[in-house]
């Protein structure tokens, strides 16, 4: 059995990961989901959220809006929307985005669009705490 | 005759022209050979969305079996009476035919559908000015301004096809076509596998019905002469004629989720039609995008090419012509000596 796990994540753009991991961790639609080598065939849709992977001992944190992984033994394959490093994030476009939707959802104007909105205030929320674990894991250092 | 000083500021100017059209083919084909890498990085992910759809049909037929109703509202046929078109044009000029070649085949696919409803979102300022100047512009949703109606517009998004900005305009049209005001979506643009290999289409978006394979209404092939001059063009530029090879990565990717193994599913095959769907059809906007804008930069490169031949050729004519002056102007002079010498 492989001691390892091959990592990829694409998006439409580029091919944004490949690297050989120790644990993956990724946001099922129906639950977070801890992937060790080994694992069992499995197919799901991602949600928004967070993915993480680590390799010896460091870990890294990437933000992810819906995607899909496949996964095998001796493989992740994630196919992503839009997937970003957390030291990536424009922290600053996220806190905008996320209280233009907040704005949004409390005025709550008739043309709304409620689903799009929630998912673009759930993205905002999501990149912002992915990116603040890069602020954590420098002051752990 | 004119004088020869005259011709030389004329060739000096004819000069100055040449090194603009030259400098605008080479940018125009650094500019291809990027989206062409682009188009190249995007297959990999075309592929890995098209297995997963697969792998789902094969898994459930696309119409629930209990109630006869399709899994998704996106794979719905209904009769079609009001369609939404997309048009890919450039932004901006000096592109050759390339932005009148697309408004001709829009044209030609209004003129089929003349009896539907027909509402237009623009995607490039060319197309945009166009059908301003010869349709009512509407807002969907509201009454009809006239049978065919400019109902959206999208400048300065192909400068940098961004997948979230497009993905955002697939989802207002899938919204659209899933509350039934439109019943079916249409892309016309200019379709680019390489410099040689392209072809105005018509391509329908939705209702998604044959997946993984591009559903062309309406196409037509460039002509024999505007082909060799592309690829004259491109020769010229360096730039390749092949459609790019399968790098080891997007072979890896056509393999994704079809492995021989049991797979465990997660998600119920509604659920994953309601997921993928939406996305299937993003991506069909962003790849037909990604291709318009290659084809875009290759047309330009062409129309410098052609620019840079013609300065060529007038240049060669004007020296020809300088010299014919000069030399008669000379001529002139040692006439003028020899017959004032005969008068002494």
């Amino acid at each position: 059995m492989a001691d390892t796990l091959h990592l990829q994540i694409v998006t439409p753009d580029r091919l944004l990961v490949h690297e050989d991991a120790d644990q993956v961790q990724i946001p099922g639609k129906n639950g977070e989901l801890g992937i060790l080598p080994g694992h069992a065939p499995l197919i799901t849709e991602l949600t928004i959220g967070e993915i993480s992977y680590r390799v010896g001992t460091t870990t890294r944190y990437l933000a992810v809006a819906w995607g899909f992984a496949e996964v095998l033994p001796d493989k992740v394959t994630i196919l992503a929307d839009s997937a970003e490093h957390a030291e990536d994030i424009d922290v600053k476009r996220a806190q905008e985005a996320k209280a233009r939707a907040e704005e949004a959802l409390q005025q709550a104007a008739a043309d709304l669009d409620y689903d799009a909105t929630l998912y673009a205030l759930r993205r905002a929320e999501v990149r912002l705490a992915v990116a603040a674990r890069v602020g954590q894991a420098t002051a752990a250092h | 005759m004119a004088n020869v000083r005259d011709i030389r500021r004329r060739i000096r100017s004819v000069k100055n022209t040449r090194q603009i059209t030259k400098a605008m083919k080479m940018v125009s084909a650094a500019k291809l050979r990027r989206a062409q890498e682009r188009a190249l990085a995007s297959r990999a992910y075309a592929h890995m969305l098209a297995n997963v759809l697969a792998s789902t049909v094969s898994r459930a037929e696309l119409v629930n079996p209990t109630t006869g109703e399709p899994w998704n509202p996106l794979l719905a046929i209904r009769p079609e009476k009001n369609v939404l078109l997309v048009l890919v044009t450039g932004d901006r000029g000096l592109a050759g035919a390339f932005n009148s070649n697309v408004l001709k085949a829009a044209l030609r696919f209004l003129d089929h559908f003349k009896d539907k409803n027909i509402d237009i979102v623009a995607v490039g300022r060319k197309g945009r000015d166009f059908l301003r100047r010869r349709y009512p512009v509407g807002k969907a949703g509201e009454e009809r301004k006239g049978q065919v109606q400019v109902i959206g517009e999208h400048l300065n998004l192909l400068a940098k096809v961004d997948y979230e900005a497009v993905s955002e305009i697939a989802d207002h049209i899938a919204k659209a076509y899933r509350d039934e005001r439109i019943d079916s979506v249409y892309l016309i643009f200019n379709e680019f596998k390489s410099v040689i290999s392209q072809r105005l289409i018509a391509q329908r978006i939705l209702p998604v019905q044959e997946l993984g394979r591009r559903e062309v209404a309406l196409t037509e092939e460039f002509e024999l002469g505007d082909r060799q001059r592309m690829a004259e063009a491109a020769r010229t530029a360096g730039v390749s004629l092949k459609e790019p090879e399968a790098t080891e990565f997007e072979k890896e990717a056509t393999k994704f989720a079809t492995a021989p193994v049991d797979y465990i599913y997660e998600q119920s095959p509604e659920e994953l039609f309601a997921g993928l769907l939406p996305r299937y059809v993003a991506f069909e906007i962003f790849e037909g995008m990604l291709e318009s804008v290659a084809a875009e930069h290759a047309a330009r490169m062409t129309a410098m090419d052609s620019a840079s031949n013609n300065a060529n050729d007038v240049i060669d004519s004007l020296t020809l012509t300088m010299n014919r002056a000069r030399q008669a102007a000379i001529t002139k002079e040692i006439i003028e000596i020899v017959s004032g010498a005969a008068a002494l």
